[in-house]
């Protein structure tokens, strides 16, 4: 009974978002599983430079001789768990300031508001660069920095549906009952924007990961030998204009998770606006 | 008409508020601008004289620094030094940075203009276009395609692009120094493929961003009005839907110029084109903290002026506050 | 005959294919006959005006019989055709004029563009005729009007302006959505008169929608009554006024003439005292020394339109919205202004109830939970006693406790919602409640069960009730005392026979003969008595 009822709505499911689910999978056990299936070590040298595809090496060896497909494998790792880890902070930081600010209002929210708004007045790429030369490289400046300026984004929807949630009623009612701030955020408000903020949680991390992946590849994002895709389309660019199709390995290996990421969230927000109407 | 310099107060007064929170953004920018260098933790005088420096030595650097005065007047003396044209000098190479500056310059705006000139009116139209054929194979496919775009990584787009059309097939040069192209012509053909990458980016984001204001719109009761007049498609999209989207289409331009911005960075770094973005690129891997700061302010300028523009231009077009009660 | 609907069947997409909402109805319009349609909320009465211009809105689809207009079948034309009639021959008057005039043009372009598109009239033509129909509608500067925006207008201008512009190209017919639902009664009567003037000036026939019973009686020679997207029954109207002879009919009609039966208050000191309050939001002052009382036991009736304040007053006493000046007191003692300073007993006395049932009650909590919190909060409930309690109250609503304290509230109707919500605020164990326009978003037969719901718990638990309204025959139904207000000031205040029947107050006054009844000749005597 209820294997059917999984089976029907999983055929409700479009199949952009069902290859969009099984590709999130597929990268999880990948990440999870990195040093049980990779090949050989994350730093680890096994033969010379750039040597082709097929024998012991699969996919071939980098610019310093390491094994092409380890490192995507642990890149899986290493980039997406990073890039989910920044997310999280963003998200703590940003619906819970978000979730104040509209329960509060008043001069909380002003403060709040106008502090975004400064953040947001300038792309955050600028921004990310500004403060990492000004802090220096390192895998948790760089985690910091992102996930504050991300956490204004989550910040502006965040506060935004929680507005919408306090103008009704029954908060009102939750209100004149003489409920506390912390309860009706709680009970009444998150409830109620749980769905918008899962979908926008996908959105930022694809934002998070594509950002960090700019950043290793302009050479500013996680500090080498640590295996990441980014940087490794960077330190094989040169294949390229030989002709060589490597390097765009591990760009597609980011392309693909976004992609599917993007395609899931499409799907939630299509169902959300549906049951709406 | 007696009542029009009235009538057109609301208008002025909320151009200037809106010109007002501009320039008080772009001030407080600047002082973010300035304070991230500032408030670096450590000595910077030490850091680019390296730890064998002399006391005596760090102390003299600091005072060629102005880093010994306190902080309002070092802002003072700095902002007013970049409204002259005076940004300071390359702690890498010590040439005036305003040098550096302009003769990248030139080269980004080039290359930002060149895509928006094409991104613009085809995102615009694309937008307008699945808006109106709504849940058509067309609006689908655009979708799929548009969301794709936007979750590939910029780099990605630029050497698959490079790796085809110019590598595999040699129609484009992979490199894209501009340089002293003869002719306009010239200079269009070697930018392309950056120029492409860009508009594939921004076209993506700022079509779907389209689309949804005008389906917003059409959705309006006015519009099923216009309909039940009698109206036809056509009139009803160019008279009825497009006036009212105007204002939030100018906004998803202006909003989505921070693609171009973002993608002018990194698309810089791919091609080997000699624009500011390559150069604040470089200069943060070298913490060349002066040039850096430099392209921050210009990135930072150019947006929020843009935006400013398309606040104005959305206010001015806005019935209720050009015909107020 | 002008229009001949028959058979008709319109579909509406749902989450699994296509639900029918019309099933197979017939219309027959005559040339300048105008017809009413009746029905409660999800009737398809405007479903079915709509397909009177062959036009299904998003979502919906035709699925079977046909629209001829005229002779000619509407739905076997292609859309451009059927653009030609539409505008031309067929006109459509919305029910929110605000939302239906593009805010970008100004009001005489949109009144020439259906003539500009049809080819019906010059443009010089077309701006006289506007002129010629902004005076006969008394609208102000009627040579000058149709230079403003629609922003400019107020509501009662806007819809007339609605009116004049449906009349643009000479119809044969119109059709009239609603078109006064969202009005005020003494600006609704202005735009009936102006809607009675086109229709009766120009001989056009017109389909005529609305869900009240008085205003259709005014403006129909026939009515049909709609149910569930199925006609109950079709009469001229003074035939079906008399006697209707359907059972649901029969209920509707009957619904207006519930009056809560005569009884003795307890008297002694009021319970809730509104002293001198003055409030307002910043520099804006939207009360004015605002003074009145509600006696144990009693019903209190605040009336007025919209505007007057009667909500402001509300948030005044609940403390949302501490007063500038004044004071609100509780059993003679005065209450803090500011809702944070009450006490939790305080609170518990005061409760309230909101107009939309589907805003007030949490969709994410099931009718246990949102019943539950109330008798923890207030009086500490648990375990068993809780249960006891919850059922006691389902009972107290008129609602099985076993098959709705699991649901949540998008599986109730409309009128369980708000039954919901009233078992809330009984939870609280109450001595005053807040009806904020309890019944104006149900349909009659559901609001009436409300009002005598409501009715029955005062009688057993001595509540005193304030029933915000703008409503008359909601007054008449249930209020011991009246409390009229206009512009953020009492006009008159008083038992409500004194201070309605007959009215003391000029604008009670006004406000009572501007509310329609469902005699046919009220409208035409209002008119002969000249309209303002």
């Amino acid at each position: 009974m209820t294997r059917a009822m999984t089976l029907a709505s999983l055929r409700q499911i479009p199949p952009t978002a069902l290859i969009g689910l099984a590709v999130i999978l597929a990268y999880a056990l990948v990440g999870i599983l990195a040093p049980l299936i990779a090949p050989y070590g994350e730093a680890q040298i096994v033969g010379a430079q750039f040597e082709p595809w097929g024998g012991d090496y699969l996919l071939g060896t980098d610019s310093l001789g390491r094994d092409m497909l380890s490192r995507l494998i642990w890149g899986a790792r290493n980039t997406v768990g990073i890039a989910l880890l920044t997310t999280l902070l963003a998200f703590l930081l940003g619906s819970v300031t978000g979730l104040l600010a509209a329960a509060l209002q008043g001069w909380i929210d002003m403060a709040l508001s106008r502090v975004v708004d400064v953040l947001m007045a300038v792309p955050s790429l600028i921004f990310t660069l500004l403060a990492l030369s000004a802090l220096g490289p390192g895998v948790w400046n760089l985690i910091l920095v992102i996930a504050v300026l991300d956490a204004t984004r989550v910040f502006r929807l965040a506060r935004a549906t929680a507005m919408n949630v306090m103008v009704m009623d029954y908060v009102e009612a939750a209100r004149l009952r003489g409920e506390g701030t912390w309860w009706i955020i709680r009970r009444e408000v998150l409830p109620n924007i749980t769905a918008p903020l899962i979908a926008e949680f996908g959105l930022r991390f694809c934002f998070v990961f594509l950002t960090i992946s700019a950043l290793s590849f302009l050479g500013l994002g996680l500090p080498p030998p640590m295996a990441d895709w980014g940087g490794m389309v960077r330190d094989n660019a040169a294949l390229i204009t030989f002709g060589d199709s490597t390097p765009l390995l591990p760009a597609a290996c980011i392309a693909a998770l976004t992609v599917s990421v993007n395609f899931v969230v499409d799907w939630l927000l299509h169902r959300a606006s549906d049951l709406k109407e | 008409m007696s009542g029009g310099a009235a009538r057109s107060r609301p208008l002025r007064r909320m151009i200037g508020l809106r010109l007002g929170i501009g320039l008080l953004t772009l001030f407080l920018i600047s002082v973010l601008v300035f304070l991230a260098v500032a408030l670096l933790p450590g000595d910077i005088a030490q850091q680019i004289l390296g730890q064998s420096a002399t006391p005596e030595t760090v102390a003299a650097f600091r005072r060629e620094l102005g880093l010994d005065q306190p902080l309002p007047q070092r802002y003072l003396g700095w902002i007013l030094g970049i409204l002259q044209g005076d940004f300071g000098n390359s702690l890498a190479n010590g040439r005036p940075v305003a040098d550096l500056l302009a003769a990248r310059l030139g080269n980004t705006l080039f290359l930002a203009g060149y895509a928006a000139a094409i991104a613009v009116p085809l995102s615009v139209l694309l937008g307008l276009l699945a808006a109106l054929w709504r849940g058509s194979w067309f609006d689908r496919g655009v979708n799929v395609v548009s969301l794709s775009a936007i979750s590939f990584p910029e780099f990605f787009i630029a050497y698959i692009l490079m790796f085809w059309l110019s590598i595999r097939l040699g129609w484009f040069p992979s490199m894209a120094d501009p340089g002293a192209a003869p002719s306009l012509a010239e200079m269009l053909g070697r930018a392309f493929l950056p120029a492409v990458t860009l508009v594939l980016v921004v076209t993506a984001h700022m079509m779907r961003m389209t689309r949804a204001a005008v389906v917003n719109v059409l959705g309006a009761p006015y519009v099923a009005m216009a309909r039940l007049k009698g109206a036809s498609r056509w009139r009803i999209v160019t008279r009825h839907a497009l006036p009212n989207a105007l204002a939030p289409i100018i906004n998803v331009i202006a909003l989505n110029i921070a693609w171009l911005i973002t993608g002018v960075v990194i698309v810089e770094v791919v091609f080997v084109y000699p624009g500011l973005g390559q150069l604040m690129v470089d200069s943060v891997t070298n913490r060349d903290m002066p040039v850096v700061q430099a392209c921050a302010l210009i990135f930072a300028a150019v947006y929020i002026l843009l935006n400013i523009t398309a606040d104005v231009l959305a206010i001015a077009t806005n019935p209720r506050l050009l015909h107020p009660r | 005959m002008l229009l001949d609907i028959r058979d008709l069947k319109i579909e509406a997409r749902a989450e699994a294919g296509w639900t029918p909402i019309l099933h197979g109805v017939d219309l027959a319009v005559d040339r300048g006959e105008v017809v009413g349609l009746i029905g409660e909320s999800g009737a398809g009465k405007s479903t079915l005006g709509l397909a009177a211009m062959g036009y299904a809105a998003p979502g919906l689809r035709f699925a079977g019989g046909s629209v001829r207009f005229d002779g000619t079948d509407l739905l076997a034309l292609p859309e451009a055709r059927r653009a030609g009639f539409r505008g031309r021959r067929i006109a459509y008057v919305a029910q929110s004029a605000a939302a239906s005039f593009n805010p970008a043009w100004r009001l005489i372009e949109q009144f020439c563009e259906g003539p500009a598109i049809h080819r019906t009239a010059s443009r010089a033509e077309a701006e006289a005729f506007a002129r010629q129909l902004y005076a006969q509608m008394s609208l102000p500067e009627p040579d000058r009007f149709g230079l403003r925006f629609p922003h400019q207008v107020s509501g009662g201008q806007l819809q007339r302006a609605m009116v004049a512009m449906a009349m643009a190209c000479r119809p044969d017919l119109i059709v009239f959505d609603e078109p006064t639902t969202a009005l005020d009664v003494t600006t609704q009567i202005g735009v009936l008169a102006a809607i009675r003037q086109a229709v009766e000036g120009f001989g056009a026939a017109a389909i005529y929608i609305t869900h009240d019973l008085a205003v259709v009686a005014q403006m129909a020679d026939r009515i049909k009554v709609m149910r569930h997207g199925r006609e109950v029954e079709e009469a001229p109207t003074r035939q079906m006024m008399a006697a209707p002879r359907e059972d649901y009919t029969r209920s509707l009609w009957a619904v207006r003439e519930f009056r809560r039966p005569a009884r003795e208050l307890p008297g002694g000191a009021p319970l809730i005292r509104v002293a001198g309050v003055t409030a307002g939001y910043g520099a804006k002052t939207v009360l004015e020394d605002v003074d009145f009382a509600v006696p144990k036991g009693a019903t209190v009736a605040v009336v007025g339109e919209s505007g007057s304040g009667k909500s402001t007053t509300a948030r005044v006493i609940t403390g949302l919205l501490p007063p500038q000046a004044g004071r609100v007191e509780l059993d003679g003692q005065a209450l803090p202004p500011r809702l944070a300073d009450r006490s939790r007993d305080q609170l518990r006395m005061v409760q309230m109830i909101y107009q939309m049932a589907d805003t007030a009650l949490n969709p994410r909590q099931t009718i246990r939970q949102i019943l539950s919190r109330p008798l923890a909060f207030y009086l500490g409930l648990t375990g068993r006693a809780r249960e006891e309690r919850l059922h006691q109250l389902m009972d107290q609503i008129e609602l099985e406790p076993g098959r709705f304290l699991d649901r949540r509230p998008s599986e109730l109707s409309g009128g369980q919602k708000q039954r919901i919500g009233i078992a809330r605020a009984l939870a609280a164990d109450p001595r005053f409640i807040i009806c904020d326009e309890v019944t104006s978003a149900l349909d009659q037969l559901v609001a009436e069960g409300i009002l005598r719901l409501l009715s029955r718990l005062q009688d057993e638990q001595g509540l005193s009730y304030m029933f915000i309204t703008h409503d008359i025959e909601t007054v008449r139904a249930i209020a011991d005392e009246v409390v009229v207000m206009r512009h953020g000031r009492v006009m008159d205040r008083g038992p409500r026979a004194q201070v309605m029947d007959p009215p003391r107050h000029d604008y009670t006054r006004q406000l009572l003969a501007s509310v329609p009844q469902p005699d046919p000749d009220w409208l035409t005597r209002r008119i002969a008595e000249g309209v303002r």
